[in-house]
């Protein structure tokens, strides 16, 4: 051990007071900014608190993504009645198959290849807004021989190795059918969360390949 | 050599080891890039990269729990009180994150139930561990609170240093909590989880890396205690300062009020700063000294904490936080860039040099010799400026063709990872990780028979 770590510490003697309540004071006025921040930002991020984070039951309407001039961004907007599976789902309906579609997501990992909001993994496409991509009308419900959209989403979750596409495939992850409409429910009602325009030009865009 | 330190020398060990699992793990994630239909049904991606940074956090908390108790002894001048508890649950915490390994590895998926999130996988980035292992972590944690507190109790002196490290035990504990609930409101479940990895990564962890820095400085250069304490306030004021709310910049796009843009952009901007201030404070220190030391590697080491912390997580974090980029940049490989390169330089080569430090003085070397270390310093360095590089090109082709070109729709993210930019820089990215893990083995080689190979060695230093 270099010599010099022998200094002897006398607790009071030589302590920089200035800077540690300088650190204290700013870490403490921080946290209660945040805190403050806090609380107003659960308000909008309650599902049905009138914020940006429409209640479980917008399942049972129309949902589209369309740019708003006014605030130079892509917003959700919500349209009139289109039922999912063809079935009007009550308020606690709506609660129990959004329960069992996040537990299905966490239990498969999902965020380990997908993202939502961009957080999680990049090996496989964000999913904030897969409920509206062009392709399950273009390419998946021809190929799923679905009538729906929601069929076809189904029918790709429980099957994922029967439709080896693009330049990745998907695993066959044992869902039930249960879970594979929880989870298309999901789906639904994550892409009617306003996101501050992300992502942006979602739908609107064709990239040449 | 007393109890505490033994144990400080365990956690390393498993530290140092743990980093092998973390890098063959990632080399293996790395492939599914370049190979389709890579261990499909077999061991797929996800379950591959969930072990590859679960591995990064226990690397990393093991690290830290070696520095904590290797110095904590030397710091207060007496045995860590509590300290047969302490080495009983590293034993039990070892057996714990080597079962959760091979449950992820073998069982893979649980049942979408509440089973599921208790005995298998939780499913959230980060804290997939389920969450029988989460509430022996949260044992561990108090066992190391109660191991510092107590010693400073007994010890009867409260250095700025140790202060600080008392300090960051609440927030280790408090915010690893949210590990526990599962929110079925995805913006809410990530309000919280922000709280969680950004409060621990950018805040926590940084002043808890600051705290043993500042110890390893003083011993290894000779560094005065005030310099250090003053130094360490300003970046707890720095780092807490403009932390707290770089929070904000992971709140763009959630689900959450607009103001955040502006917050998260404003903070996240300054969040460089106290970052800038250890350079300054390691380079400053190291030429007062004029570089003189016993330990070489241990100092470049540090010195490369220094560049690293501020390049990895300063640099490449402010490049791509701005909202008017992140729009584009957030979620992409470009990410991945700015996780490596942060996570790297910020902590694992502070973990590295306090390991040669360790290895130097419970082996009782004067002089740390031989080249190995500088091939694994040259090469790790190398190899992750090489494969943050790649990332980088391969992120921004992804940014522009799949996002900005493509509008993120699942067409536009499969057109941009087939594109040829973003391929070439995914080749890259594996070449640099083979010169990565070849360059660790090299390390832990170097580590393992540090003053055990055949040179000269010195009598016993003072504390062995």
């Amino acid at each position: 051990m270099p010599e010099s770590t022998a200094v002897v510490f006398e607790p009071g003697a030589g302590d920089p007071r200035f800077w540690r309540d300088g650190a204290i004071a700013t870490t403490a006025f921080m946290l209660l900014v945040l805190l403050l921040l806090t609380v107003d930002s659960l308000r909008v991020l309650t599902e049905g608190g009138g914020g940006n984070v429409p209640a479980y039951t917008v399942i049972n309407q129309k949902i589209t993504y369309e740019f708003d001039a006014a605030s130079n961004m892509d917003k959700p907007v919500i349209g009139g009645e289109e039922l999912l599976f063809g079935h009007r789902y009550s308020e606690a309906e709506a609660k129990a198959i959004m329960d069992k579609g996040k537990l299905v997501i966490q239990s498969r990992s999902c965020i380990n290849c997908h993202a939502f909001f961009g957080n999680g993994a990049y090996y496989a496409p964000d999913l904030t807004k897969a409920w509206l991509d062009p392709t399950w009308e273009k390419m998946w419900m021809p190929m799923t021989q679905a009538k729906t959209r929601e069929d076809a989403m189904v029918q790709f979750l429980m099957h994922p190795d029967r439709y080896p596409t693009w330049a990745r495939q998907m695993p066959n992850l044992n869902l039930s059918e249960e879970e594979a409409r929880a989870v298309t429910a999901y789906l639904k009602w994550i892409s009617s969360v306003q996101t501050n325009g992300f992502p942006a030009g979602f739908g609107r865009r064709e990239v040449a390949r | 050599m007393n109890q505490s330190k033994k144990l400080g020398v365990q956690y390393l060990t498993a530290s140092i080891v743990m980093m092998g699992a973390l890098l063959l793990f990632g080399l293996l994630a790395s492939i599914f890039y370049l190979k389709y239909g890579f261990l499909l049904g077999k061991l797929d991606f996800n379950i591959v990269k969930q072990v590859h940074i679960n591995a990064l956090i226990i690397a990393c908390l093991w690290g830290f729990m070696g520095a904590i108790y290797w110095f904590l002894p030397d710091e207060l001048g007496i045995e860590t009180v509590g300290i047969g508890l302490a080495r009983l649950l590293f034993w039990v915490f070892v057996a714990a994150v080597a079962v959760v390994v091979v449950v992820f590895i073998f069982v893979q998926y649980g049942s979408s139930d509440e089973s599921g999130m208790w005995l298998v996988n939780q499913g959230r980035k980060y804290v997939e561990a389920p969450r029988w292992a989460a509430v022996g972590i949260v044992a561990v944690f108090l066992t190391l609170a109660y191991n510092i507190f107590a010693s400073v109790a007994k010890a009867r002196k409260v250095t700025g240093i140790m202060g600080v490290l008392m300090t960051t035990m609440i927030p280790l504990i408090a915010v690893y909590l949210i590990a526990f609930p599962a929110p079925t409101n995805m913006s809410v479940d990530l309000y919280w989880w922000w709280w969680l990895v950004h409060m621990w990564v950018e805040a926590t962890w940084e002043l808890m890396i600051g705290c043993i820095l500042a110890l390893a400085l003083m011993k290894l250069l000779g560094t005065s205690r005030k310099v250090v304490e003053i130094w360490l306030y300003l970046e707890v004021a720095l780092v807490l300062g403009t932390g707290i709310l770089g929070l904000g910049h992971h709140y763009f796009w959630i689900g959450t009020p607009q103001y955040w843009l502006s917050i998260g952009g404003i903070f996240s901007a300054l969040e460089p700063l106290p970052l800038l201030g250890m350079v300054v404070h390691a380079i400053y220190d190291a030429g007062k000294h004029q570089m003189k030391t016993h330990n070489k590697p241990a100092f470049l080491w540090l010195i490369a904490e220094a560049f690293g912390n501020f390049i990895g997580a300063g640099i490449w974090g402010f490049m791509m936080t701005l909202p008017q980029i992140n729009l584009y940049s957030h979620g992409t490989q470009w990410t991945v860039s700015h996780g490596h390169f942060a996570f790297y330089g910020a902590y694992i080569t502070g973990i590295i040099a306090v390991a040669y430090m360790v290895a130097q003085e419970s082996r009782g070397i004067r002089e740390v010799q031989g080249n190995a270390w500088k091939w694994a310093f040259a090469g790790l360095n190398i190899g992750m400026v090489g494969m943050v590089g790649a990332l980088l090109v391969s992120g921004m082709s992804e940014a522009f063709i799949g996002r900005a070109l493509g509008g993120s729709t699942l067409d536009g993210f499969m057109a941009s990872q087939s594109n040829s930019w973003f391929m070439q820089g995914m080749i890259a990215r594996t070449g640099f990780g083979v010169i990565i893990v070849a360059s660790y083995f090299i390390l832990a080689w170097d580590l393992l028979t540090l003053g055990r190979r055949s040179e000269k060695l010195s009598p016993a230093l003072a504390t062995t």
